[in-house]
């Protein structure tokens, strides 16, 4: 190394570029800054911090009384039972959609490797149909069902059956088509049915993945059905949003700290599960 | 003969665990407990009364409200949903990478501990549950929603980024160091460089989630699109509302596209 040892040598080689990157990251950002009125000063604001002041001394103690723990333990019970019924509504629908999508299982294809023109439209029809279902977020289906339906748990199993059938059928397809299609092609090549085909070519394979898949979603809807108690689906989140509406720190101290128990144990649950299918 | 015997004498099946027993009952009685213990509300769904509000509801939604002022004031929200998204992910991203920092264990075990407890209390509060508790403080508003999915997303990534940082090789940042460079330049220059290619890839995918968050955080009141379906809706202007969902739902159909678009580029 010819060059003298000056400071120089360390200089960034890049910084013209990281220069320009931050300059025009800058620009890009400012539109966004007011649109989303981002104002951080609010927080910081002698009122705001005097309400926020208010409600957050409320936390200490958690509401610990005999009734309102037995009131928040049914609402975290009517959450469990709402995501559980609504995840095994949801399998219902996503199966046989699953089936009716599923390259795979096609008998048309087998011949010269392309499906006949009917199937391959039921084939995109359903799967439109799934992209309809998983695209309506949960909530607005949630909120749309509590205007039809009332208030109360229903909706938000409706809700939970409607957005995860989509989300399963296209995820459990996925998991099928990848898996070796070698033996359902033979056993569908020698007269086997689909569902022989299914059963015996497809699913021995794919199962465990199937199984720790559904697993995780039933892990995903407990969280979601705690977010559509918020617009009256019943559960931990309508008593979490009663609560905060009438600002009692104290429970909702002690239904974040349920919550987040709540979602510790269906993720360590959810974890367990799938480690003894691996 | 001896063919047909292999055949008819399958493998014995292999015996089943008394846990999987137990976990299959367990799982069995839940779902039947969960289906008994809600209070169902079928039996309305069926009668004369339920079809025809449900009727009216659904038929209330046509045509939707394509006049051009409403077209502009959902843009707008759309834009508000995305700059929502965009700006809290990348607040999240900043923080969440200041506190990888500690969790990563650069700052001791304890230090590690303390940071990663206080990244799965955040993780595990929902973006929507953050919007409820921000909205006493910050008001009703994007800012709101903003700073509530910076709050969830800096759980989920600081979680990710200190795991991307704990498994890039220390050897780099140990040489620098080994040969009198300070440590923030050494981590600069060695570990993070290793780590960016997952932090940037874990960044991007969570801000697609957030797009989709941010529509419906508004519900609550905190901004986007959201607030608006939620306003049209508790009004009973089932037009407005359908343009809002079919913007949501344009919205939500985009960003998959995009994504799938972009991973399939990038893996091709």
């Amino acid at each position: 190394m010819s060059a003298p040892l000056s400071e120089n040598v360390f200089v960034d080689p890049q910084w013209h570029r990281r220069t320009t990157v931050a300059i025009a990251i800058a620009v890009l950002l400012w539109p966004m800054l007011v649109a989303s009125e981002f104002k951080p000063w609010i927080l910081l604001d002698a009122q705001s911090l005097r309400a926020s002041g208010r409600f957050l001394v409320g936390f200490v103690p958690p509401a610990h009384s005999r009734e309102f723990l037995l009131i928040v333990l049914e609402a975290t019970w009517q959450t469990i039972a709402m995501a559980t019924a609504g995840m095994v509504l949801a399998l219902v629908a996503a199966v046989p959609l699953t089936l009716m999508v599923t390259e795979s299982l096609s008998i048309s294809r087998l011949g010269n490797g392309r499906m006949s023109k009917t199937a391959s439209g039921i084939r995109q029809i359903t799967r439109w149909c799934l992209v309809l279902l998983r695209s309506v977020p949960e909530l607005v289906w949630a909120l749309l069902f509590v205007r039809v339906i009332g208030l109360g748990p229903t909706a938000g199993v409706l809700a939970i059956a409607l957005t995860y059938s989509g989300m399963l059928g296209k995820v459990y397809a996925e998991i099928l088509e990848s898996s070796d299609g070698y033996a359902s092609a033979t056993l569908l090549r020698n007269g086997a049915s689909r569902l022989g085909a299914l059963f015996y070519g497809t699913l021995p394979d794919a199962a465990s993945e199937l199984v720790s898949y559904t697993v995780y979603r039933w892990e995903c809807a407990i969280r979601g059905s705690v977010v559509m108690g918020f617009v009256g689906a019943g559960g931990l989140g309508q008593r979490l949003d009663e609560s905060m509406k009438m600002l009692a720190g104290g429970e909702v101290s002690t239904m974040l700290i349920i919550f987040v128990a709540l979602v510790t144990a269906a993720d360590a649950v959810s974890k367990m599960l799938r480690q003894r299918l691996a | 003969m001896s063919t047909n015997r292999s055949i008819t004498q399958l493998p014995e099946s292999p015996s089943v665990r008394l846990s999987t027993w137990l976990l299959l009952g367990a799982m069995i009685l839940l779902v039947i407990a969960s289906f008994l213990g809600l209070r169902w509300k079928i039996q309305e769904f069926f009668t004369l009364d339920a079809l025809r509000t449900t009727k009216e509801f659904l038929t209330g939604f046509a045509p939707p409200d394509f006049s051009s002022s409403f077209l502009k004031k959902g843009l707008q929200a759309t834009l508000e949903t995305l700059s929502m998204s965009a700006l809290g992910t990348i607040i999240a991203g900043v923080v969440g990478l200041l506190l990888a920092l500690p969790a990563s264990g650069r700052a001791g075990a304890t230090a590690r501990a303390g940071v990663r407890s206080v990244l799965n209390v955040l993780r595990a509060v929902p973006e929507l549950v953050w919007a409820t508790i921000l909205l006493i403080t910050a008001g009703l508003g994007p800012f709101a929603g903003t700073m509530a999915l910076a709050a969830h997303t800096t759980g989920v990534l600081g979680r990710l980024f200190a795991d991307a940082l704990e498994n890039s090789s220390p050897l780099p940042e140990q040489s620098l160091r080994d040969n009198g460079v300070a440590p923030f330049a050494a981590f600069l220059y060695s570990t993070l460089p290793q780590a960016l290619p997952q932090i940037v890839s874990y960044t991007l995918y969570r801000w697609e989630n957030n797009i989709r968050a941010a529509a419906i955080l508004g519900v609550v009141g905190a901004g986007g699109l959201g607030q608006m379906l939620k306003y049209h809706l508790s009004l009973f202007q089932m037009h407005q509302a359908a343009t809002v969902i079919i913007a949501m739902l344009a919205l939500v159909a985009g960003v998959d596209a995009m994504s799938f678009w972009l991973r399939r580029m990038l893996t091709r």
